[in-house]
């Protein structure tokens, strides 16, 4: 029993950060229409400029974290710039196949910089475990659940009150209307894509302590279980990311526990493809009508 | 989801597609011809002789990628997934029937094996993913890729994470080559048939399409069943190539790889797919300098191609140097002179 909460709650820590990455996801799904596959490869970037900051140049953590956001936030929304924006009016495959090399382009790059060898991460959340009974639940588990809660709660009130989420959720609703209404699409993009990058930057923070270890390859995995998470949930639903992102991580945790770990990752994509079969729209998505 | 627009890259249907593909594959055959009497007088060096057989498995599978990605118009990333079920499909065979066999039967069988276990993977796979379009689509079949892979892994006697050793090396370039004319011919006479211009008629706006009458199920059902089966053929050739067949070379960077052939070649160009994965497969042996920026090039290759396509002043250049505008500006030039005479 206490085996199963244990894996339980690390589910629920893992899967708070896979909310976290489907968040972004998610985000620029519905606003831009673009499955935006270099997002999780903005995560690595995240993590490797926390370790360069931390471990290279000697700085405190907490700067580390702000300079890993703002690198994060820079690149996501240059890379919305430069290779995204030129296409607002090509068909999506055009599209896809771009944002695939932007990713691939993130990878190499980190490849030539950093080398194929695996960097760890340092550990800059100190917190003691905590002991209930028999049940020891790690403290960097709890800061990741406690801070990912706040940053969703948070995120759901910015979406929902501001005026800045008003013209977000009004541009996915209907680009050319809310164009109409004075709401400008391009800046409400960019704004898109800054809070999807710095959301991923905390995911790669979370991501670098839970695991230790970061290559350039490590964004591209979380990434697409990210989507896979997003989907689940409903993409285009902000709830729907949250929830899509916890049941996987619990899924994920579950499954490597009492069945495999090495297909752990093909039940993970097995849900995906069940999910799309069975309810296409996810939990708690919309019904999209085809338009002719 | 959108639907796709009209004519999404600017591919032009050529007027004479017979002649112009006569053209390429009489150019590929005396391409064949040069390499293998280089080949066999010992002019070409021992590395660029191991890289025949590796040329000509990328057009098989850049060709029956391009029939999806440029022909249907839709993305799927779980090639390398048909080519690795093809490929333990056909070696398998192989090692079976090593004692009973003769090579030249064994080895035909075994492509037909492998590319025929690899369309009922496509027919398995098929029936769920092409209810789905584009981003779904492609993340699906990059899923179902994954899925291979690691279910390849864990398999007994697929030999696991070691891989699978054993398999009679059968593949040469003169069998190669034949395949790659085979597949070629098979491949541009769907194209230019009927079925090839319903698949194209999705590609164009599936609504029409499907408003014609034109069962759009069974005809994407026929490109992604034509395109496995060729990859599973190219994946049985690969795996009588090498001394080892491991899964993890069939991972997702596999299918990248493939589609950056098949975008730099142009989308919906045979001959385009032929060229350019010619260059891909070369370009680092020959190179090997860059070999450690390879992936940034097609990272590179994939995003210019794309903004290129996407920009009016790169379409106004492109037009500009078409032989339909040369032939015009020729034949204004040569009236402008006559002009200049009757004066």
């Amino acid at each position: 029993m206490m085996d199963f909460l244990s894996t339980l709650i690390s589910g629920l820590s893992l899967g708070s950060i896979y909310a976290l990455i489907a968040l972004g996801y998610t985000m620029v799904y519905g606003i831009a229409k673009m499955l935006n596959f270099a997002h999780g490869d903005v995560i690595m970037v995240g993590a490797f400029a926390v370790i360069t900051s931390v471990s290279m140049l000697g700085l405190s953590p907490v700067l580390s974290i702000l300079i890993s956001i703002v690198c994060c936030v820079v690149l996501g929304v240059s890379i919305e710039r430069i290779a995204y924006k030129p296409l607002r009016k090509s068909p999506p495959l055009a599209v896809l196949i771009t944002a695939i090399g932007v990713s691939y382009f993130l990878q190499s790059l980190a490849l030539l910089i950093f080398g194929s060898t695996q960097h760890s991460f340092p550990k800059i959340i100190n917190m003691p475990a905590i002991e209930l009974g028999e049940l020891t639940i790690r403290g960097n588990m709890l800061i990741t659940l406690v801070i990912t809660t706040a940053i969703m709660a948070g995120m759901s009130i910015f979406i929902n009150k501001s005026k800045t989420g008003k013209a977000m959720r009004a541009v996915s609703e209907d680009r050319d209307a809310a164009e109409l209404m004075g709401i400008s699409v391009n800046r409400t993009i960019t704004i898109t894509f800054a809070i999807g990058s710095a959301l991923a930057a905390v995911a790669g923070l979370f991501y670098g302590t839970t695991y230790g270890f970061i290559g350039p390859y490590t964004g591209s995995m979380p990434g697409i279980k990210a989507f896979v998470a997003a989907v689940f949930g409903g993409i285009g639903s902000m709830p729907g990311a949250m929830l899509g992102g916890i049941l996987l991580g619990v899924i994920e945790n579950l499954s490597k526990r009492y069945i495999s770990t090495e297909l752990s990752d093909a039940i993970v994509f097995a849900v995906l493809i069940i999910v799309l079969m069975v309810k296409p729209t996810g939990l708690l998505g919309k019904k999209i009508n085809e338009k002719v | 989801m959108q639907n796709n627009q009209h004519n999404p890259f600017g591919i032009k249907m050529s007027k004479k597609p017979l002649t112009k593909n006569i053209v390429t594959l009489t150019a590929l055959v005396i391409a064949f011809a040069v390499m293998l009497v280089l080949s066999e007088a010992g002019i070409l060096s021992r590395h660029m002789r191991s890289m025949l057989v590796p040329v000509c498995i990328n057009i098989i599978l850049a060709v029956s990628l391009n029939l999806l990605v440029g022909f249907l118009g839709e993305l799927t990333l779980g090639h390398a997934g048909f080519m690795s079920v093809g490929a333990y499909a056909g070696c398998l065979f192989s090692i079976a029937m090593k004692e009973i066999l003769p090579m030249a039967i064994r080895f035909p069988l075994a492509m037909l094996v492998g590319g025929l276990v690899a369309a009922v993977f496509g027919v398995i796979i098929g029936i769920p993913v092409l209810r789905l379009h584009g981003d779904y689509l492609a993340i699906v079949t990059l899923a179902f890729g994954e899925i291979i892979r690691s279910v390849i892994i864990n398999l007994e006697f697929t030999g696991g994470a070691a891989g699978l050793k054993g398999t009679p090396q059968d593949s040469t370039f003169v069998i190669a080559f034949i395949v790659v004319m085979i597949t070629l011919i098979l491949i541009i006479n769907l194209v230019n048939s009927r079925h090839g211009r319903a698949i194209m008629a999705i590609r164009d706006n599936r609504i029409a399409a499907e408003a014609s009458g034109i069962n759009v199920t069974y005809f994407r059902m026929l490109a992604f069943v034509m395109a496995a089966f060729f990859a599973g053929v190219a994946g049985v050739l690969y795996g009588h190539n090498l001394s080892i067949l491991t899964a993890g070379t069939f991972d997702y960077n596999k299918s990248i790889e493939l589609l950056v052939i098949v975008v730099l070649g142009g989308m919906g160009s045979i001959r385009g797919s032929i060229v350019s994965a010619i260059i891909i497969t070369l370009l680092p042996e020959v190179l090997r300098d860059l070999a450690d920026y390879r992936m940034l090039i097609y990272a590179l290759v994939l995003i210019i191609m794309m903004l290129l396509n996407a920009s009016p002043r790169f379409a106004a250049v492109k037009a500009q140097f078409s032989p339909a505008a040369l032939k015009a500006a020729a034949a204004a030039k040569k009236a402008a002179k006559e002009g200049n005479a009757n004066e």
